[in-house]
């Protein structure tokens, strides 16, 4: 079996620790657009990462197989492309595979080989798992135990492109200028404790949701342990992963909407809570008693994606910079405020959110969720 | 028959400071000092001393020193003093040896062991002067989830919740053991500082009733001073199984303390024995805990937490577990070095286990059964400082209790005579002579000191890790190292070697 986090995590610190920049644009309307503005506003920000990792997550990426689950791999060597499709092959139908073309680029070097399929449960049986839950096994046994294979990006009609390196220069190298779609985040990483790796950068993805995450998580030790008690493993000591893990429990599992989870994830103070009316401080306070183990504490700005919406949230006392833009159907969510200004120079408004306040954009095409938290809500409609 | 018990201190009186003033023959409760008005000078008879200092602290001129008896065997590894001493007491009496206070031996003290983390550049430290700092607590049941409906209103009920403003409570000390003094300046401070007390095995004085928001009243084998109106008066009903000083034995409150306050409170017979059993007579097994965990829960109207204490004995994870799924609220376990009013001196050094040990296995096992949620653990035995609270909740306690601290707080010396019936500080006796020592206004101020120290201490130590709420101190064992341990150590505390 393949120790991943001896990869991510070679020297078996605690956890990695990085620091980094974060962007992330969504079209409300669902217009598609190109990677090309947020490589520039990323790269604007170059200082924030040291070159071991940078990457990007578009929506709306693929509309010829919405249907399909879009597997993104990278592999050391071919023997593990043998050993994957053979696996693959069992597991899926695969509806269409090809080489994610890439451009010779001169700061990228030794890349993995880089393959796409687009995937079908067809007729398999899944007794009594969702298709979800199917795709997330099968996703966990390519990544613990087929060798020097890696599966970076498993959602439907969306992807990850990531890699070592700078981000404009992964952009660069993936030709994401020639691609489109109406949501993109992208990171640039600063890790401390690992040498990179092409599969640790971000954005960390499952399913359609992807997490970019700037920051370090001081309750780290509690939320693993918390986690751990609803079956989710920390195979790779990261921070970006316990979020990643509390979303999932949190959204799919519990059912709870983001406006909730981010009280959770950076709850109110117990002061502000006792000022809240009677409905709101019993609410709260339920959340803060039985999810305390999942508060995020400590600095961290976090952009989370999946079909549709985009979230911006900080932790409750903003350790870590997040600022917000808005033109029109656009909603930009970024670590600087120039990187917005750079690449949309009349921005009707640009603010900074109060620390643990939730940015929600959502897709206006989908009908909203129904929303009573005040004030923690922006929209860019 | 002679005894051949040394003196365990000399009393050393400078002449030229004292003035006959006889404050020291007042405070002694020991019968050390007298005054001999034929010499006109004080007299000691040192064989009493038990170094309780009380009239090192009370002479106005200084006179006196309370010196250890140099008094030297010959050096033997095996035949120590204090061996040789209970063996010599044990040949002139033929009983039990009695003592009071928790286990004084060198067992490893694993706070000592531990050491905390503190951020460093990549995650900021948080000041706690200039950033709120939240030590709140709530012990109690909690789901696994919460369910909302569309309009993201509450569809689940939460068991009922006591919150602590500090995680830091008052340890069982029933009134009897202690003076009611004691007890209403633990109160007080307890409602002061927004934490419970507890009232220990033996009910609840009608002077400390306003105090019940802040009491957890305790129902254990004797169930003394136990009715309706004493079970609603408080915010926790605590059953207790055991006691860390000493597993597996009952309680004996002697006659003489049994004066007409306390058998009115205990609701027995004045001047007659309180004896405790060893086990309760209606539990013999986990099911029978259940049956009583219910009655009370019924007796309350579910209003309030149950509470199930225990000592911390081999296997306390099991034990726990169980307790947890007999539908108990809160465990408390009672560690090696949990102290008593008086138990038997081979009890008390030899039996339980170490605290740390306890709470990281039942800690472990309830996260690996998924069942951790449902129960609070708090621990007590031994907890010295603020250090050792963040060390306890790091290692997974929700919340700690002290008994000897704040007894130390209000004087106590801990010169382990609790037993006798004749502290000199007032504190564990019902002697009314020496109780008016322990003025709850004075007592109150000094107990609550004591615990806004510890929470100050307790927000820098968060801060510094870059934590600023107790919920993600709380079992996040990454935060702790371990220094001098052997592996199968770090391996049951779950913490890894300083260094790694």
């Amino acid at each position: 079996m393949k120790k991943l986090n001896l990869v991510q995590n070679p020297y078996q610190d605690d956890k990695v620790i990085d620091a980094c920049s974060i962007f992330g644009v969504m079209d409300t309307s669902g217009r598609r657009f190109s990677g090309e503005g947020i490589t520039r506003a990323i790269a604007n920000m170059h200082m924030r990462g040291n070159g071991l990792g940078g990457g990007f997550a578009v929506y709306g990426l693929y509309p010829d197989y919405v249907d399909h689950y879009a597997f993104h791999i990278m592999y050391l060597n071919p023997c593990a492309k043998t050993d994957t499709e053979a696996f693959l092959k069992d597991h899926f139908d695969t509806v269409h595979a090809e080489r994610i073309p890439t451009r010779p680029t001169p700061a990228i070097t030794n890349p993995p080989l880089m393959w796409r399929y687009f995937l079908d449960i067809g007729k398999r049986r899944l007794e009594d798992l969702t298709e979800d839950d199917y795709v997330v096994n099968r996703v966990m046994e390519i990544n613990t135990r087929v060798a020097d294979a890696f599966v970076f990006s498993s959602g439907k009609n969306m992807g990850v492109f990531k890699g070592v390196g700078y981000p404009e220069d992964i952009s660069e190298f993936f030709r994401l200028e020639e691609y489109e779609g109406y949501l993109w985040t992208s990171h640039g990483r600063f890790p401390t404790n690992t040498p990179g790796w092409w599969g640790g950068a971000h954005p960390f993805n499952i399913l359609d949701w992807t997490v970019v995450h700037n920051g370090e998580i001081s309750s780290y030790g509690i939320n693993r342990r918390h986690l751990e008690q609803f079956g989710y493993f920390c195979t790779m000591q990261t921070d970006t992963e316990v979020i990643a893990y509390a979303v999932d429990l949190l959204i799919r599992k519990h059912k709870l909407p983001f406006e909730i989870v981010a009280k959770i994830m950076a709850s109110p103070f117990w002061a502000d809570i006792d000022r809240e009316p009677e409905k709101e401080k019993k609410l709260y306070r339920t959340l803060r008693q039985v999810y305390g183990s999942l508060l995020m504490n400590g600095p961290f700005t976090i952009i989370i994606a999946h079909q549709g919406e985009m979230v911006g949230l900080t932790d409750r006392i903003r350790l870590r910079p997040l600022t917000v833009g808005v033109k029109g159907d656009m909603l930009f969510l970024s670590s600087e405020e120039a990187s917005i200004r750079l690449i949309c120079p009349d921005l009707e408004k640009a603010w900074i959110p109060v620390g643990g306040e939730p940015i929600i954009a959502r897709l206006k095409t989908k009908s909203p969720k129904p929303v009573s938290a005040k004030k923690v809500t922006v929209r860019a409609d | 028959m002679k005894t051949y018990l040394p003196a365990r201190f000399l009393v050393e009186r400078n002449a030229e400071r004292c003035i006959r003033c006889k404050v020291c023959t007042n405070q002694c409760s020991f019968d050390v000092h007298s005054y001999d008005s034929e010499e006109d000078c004080i007299q000691s008879r040192e064989e009493n001393c038990v170094g309780c200092h009380r009239c090192v602290i009370f002479c106005p001129t200084r006179a006196i020193t309370i010196r250890k008896n140099p008094l030297e065997y010959r050096e033997n590894y095996n035949w120590r003093p204090e061996v040789i001493e209970d063996i010599i007491k044990q040949a002139e009496t033929g009983g039990v040896l009695l003592t009071g206070m928790g286990d004084d031996k060198a067992q490893r003290i694993y706070w000592d062991h531990l050491v905390l983390n503190a951020s460093q550049v990549t995650n900021p430290s948080i000041d706690p002067l200039r950033e709120p700092m939240e030590l709140t607590t709530f012990l109690g049941r909690k789901p696994d989830r919460v369910e909302l409906s569309d309009d993201l209103s509450l569809k689940t009920e939460i068991a009922p919740q006591v919150k602590l403003e500090v995680p830091v409570m008052f340890a069982a000390m029933s009134y009897g053991a202690v003076s009611l003094h004691v007890q209403e300046s633990l109160a007080r401070a307890a409602t002061e500082a927004g934490t419970l007390w507890n009232t220990g095995e033996g009910g609840l004085h009608p002077r400390l009733y306003k105090y019940g928001k802040n009491t957890i009243v305790q129902v254990a084998s004797g169930r003394f001073g136990v009715h309706a109106e004493y079970l609603n008066a408080g915010a926790v009903v605590e059953i207790k199984i055991g006691q860390g000083a000493k597993p597996g034995i009952g309680g004996h409150l002697p006659g003489e303390k049994v004066s007409a306050e306390v058998s009115r409170t205990r609701m027995i017979p004045e001047g007659t024995d309180a004896l405790s059993p060893a086990p309760q007579h209606d539990i013999y097994s986990i099911e029978d805990l259940s049956q009583l965990i219910y009655a009370l829960k019924e007796a309350t109207n579910y209003t309030k937490p149950i509470s199930v204490k225990i000592a911390a004995v081999h296997n306390s994870a099991a034990i726990a577990s169980g307790i947890v799924r007999a539908g108990a609220d809160i465990v408390v376990l009672d560690g090696l070095r949990g102290a008593t009013g008086a138990a038997p001196k081979v009890i008390r050094d030899n039996v339980g286990i170490p605290i740390e040990m306890a709470l990281a296995s039942v800690d472990a096992r309830l996260r690996q059964e998924g069942i951790r949620n449902q129960a609070s653990i708090v621990i007590s035995g031994g907890i010295r400082s603020a250090g050792d609270v963040a060390k306890a909740i790091a290692l997974g306690a929700d919340a700690v209790n002290i008994g000897t601290a704040a007894l130390i707080a209000l004087g106590c010396t801990v010169c382990q005579q609790c037993h006798t019936g004749k502290c000199a500080w007032g504190i564990c006796t019902s002697d009314l002579f020496l109780t008016k020592r322990i003025n709850p206004d004075i007592g109150a101020e000094r107990v609550y000191n004591l615990l806004r120290g510890w929470s100050v201490e307790l927000k820098d130590i968060m801060g510094g890790l870059g934590v600023n709420a107790v919920e993600s101190l709380r079992g996040n064992r990454h935060h702790l190292r371990g220094i001098g341990l052997t592996d199968t150590e770090l391996n049951i505390l779950g913490v890894q070697m300083a260094g790694s």
